[in-house]
């Protein structure tokens, strides 16, 4: 768990400024904008204590907000999917239950687990943050639009980033 | 007490979640009523600073289109020197006035942040309040206008752009002259709507709008952009015209950042009648 420490500080600092300078500025049709950050607590192992999962949230969305000039609309956003991950680990577990010392990626519990896992977090996510950043429900279709478009474009990028990053660490 | 404690203990998940959640949603609320909590944005300097690496790191990747852009303007500016006018003592002379001074300054500033994809677009500017910029002072780029600046620290400054569904602008037609406000509708960052134009005036396709000059930040006849669709709802007075942007908001690099000498007179002047 400790000597696991550095390799998550780094992961927080790469995905945080590969959000901030490459994902933000990526913008398919004009306004969809994938919020690959959150791969962060999907990452956080089984083990991790409630509070520290709010705590490492509230950090990672504040330092985004930080970022996007949006303050507080990430960090809520964020810290939701982060209260929301454990009874999400419960009601999604395996037969024989999570094994100690595995990890919550495909390699360990297979793809069609790591795809329920992901979807429902992203899909709450970005329905939050959407909603929050529109702060009305004027706008409702364009949001929905937005949120479904982005949800799919931050799913597959979720997606690319455990077919390359995490084989090499487990190899390791 | 000990109870009390008992169930802090027991219930501390949901407690902590509740409570961040009230500090985040606070900071939402605070922000959008007031627009303070301004030590989160991005012109504070730790963002600030990574976004000026950034940016000057990738800034070589546009110096072509830049330097393309600056002879452009050169050449437009040297056309309105006073050796490119015919000098006739008929109709021309210089007199030394106080009231000619000159009424606006503007400053260079680089953009070093930029975002055109959500409802309530900002950037980020390299110079801040040791560079002499206040908050409300007008931005313009060599294509016309592009918003406000609404904070500044030191070194840096955030702008709200007309790409905000905040920002409304006073703007008119270049023909006609009527006047109505501009504002952004959060869909293409290329469109925004220019409403409150009656339905007698006169409005082509392809007319250009400027800004007014009744808000004391920008000067009358700057360029925002051209009309591109006229509707006119069943009922309404007034037509809904659609503009064409002439700043490409995808595609800024330089800006001008403009003070109005003689804001606060205005102000002043236009407070007394209340």
């Amino acid at each position: 768990m400790i000597n696991r420490l550095p390799g998550y500080i780094l992961s927080f600092f790469v995905l945080v400024l590969l959000q901030v300078l490459v994902f933000n500025n990526i913008q398919f049709s004009g306004y969809v904008n994938p919020y690959v950050y959150i791969l962060f607590i999907f990452i956080l192992p089984f083990e991790t204590p409630g509070y520290l999962l709010l705590f490492i949230a509230f950090l990672l969305g504040l330092t985004i907000d930080l970022f996007s000039n949006t303050p507080g609309m990430h960090t809520f956003a964020t810290v939701f999917i982060a209260f929301v991950r454990p009874s999400l680990l419960r009601a999604i577990s395996p037969r024989d239950d999570y094994q100690p010392g595995s990890s919550p990626t495909i390699h360990d519990y297979g793809f069609v687990w790591y795809l329920k896992y992901t979807v429902v977090l992203i899909l709450v996510h970005h329905t939050l943050l959407f909603f929050i950043e529109v702060y009305d429900f004027i706008y409702f279709f364009s949001t929905m639009w937005r949120i479904v478009a982005s949800s799919l474009f931050t799913l597959i990028f979720v997606f690319i980033a455990q077919l390359f990053v995490f084989k090499k660490d487990k190899s390791r | 007490m000990r109870n009390f404690f008992h169930f802090i203990i027991r219930n501390h998940f949901i407690l902590l979640f509740l409570l961040l959640e009230i500090v985040s949603f606070y900071m939402v609320v605070n922000y959008n009523s007031y627009q303070r909590a301004s030590w989160i944005s991005s012109s504070n300097s730790v963002s600030g600073g990574v976004y000026r690496s950034f940016s000057d790191a990738t800034q070589y990747l546009q110096l072509k289109q830049i330097n393309e852009e600056l002879a452009k303007e050169n050449t437009y500016l040297r056309s309105q020197l006073p050796s490119s006018f015919k000098d006739s003592k008929d109709y021309f002379s210089l007199v030394y006035d106080s009231l000619n001074k000159r009424q606006y300054t503007y400053r260079t500033a680089k953009v070093i942040n930029n975002s055109v994809n959500k409802h309530f677009n900002y950037i980020t500017l390299n110079k801040g309040s040791n560079n002499g910029i206040v908050k409300e002072m007008g931005v313009i780029s060599a294509k016309g206008v592009v918003g406000i600046v609404k904070d500044v620290s030191d070194h840096y400054s955030s702008v709200i752009t007309i790409l905000n569904t905040r920002l409304l602008i006073s703007g008119k037609l270049k023909e006609s002259g009527f006047f109505g406000a501009l504002g952004w509708d959060g869909n293409d960052y290329r469109y925004v709507w220019l409403n409150e134009i009656p339905i007698h005036a006169h409005v082509v396709v392809g007319d250009l709008v400027v800004t007014s000059g009744f808000s004391s930040i920008f000067p009358e006849g700057i360029l925002i952009g051209s009309v591109e669709v006229v509707e006119r709802d069943k009922g309404e007075s007034f037509y809904r015209i659609k503009v064409k942007l002439s700043v490409d908001f995808k595609d800024l690099s330089y800006v001008e950042v403009m003070s109005n000498k003689m804001k606060e007179e205005q102000l002043n002047l236009e407070n007394s009648n209340d």
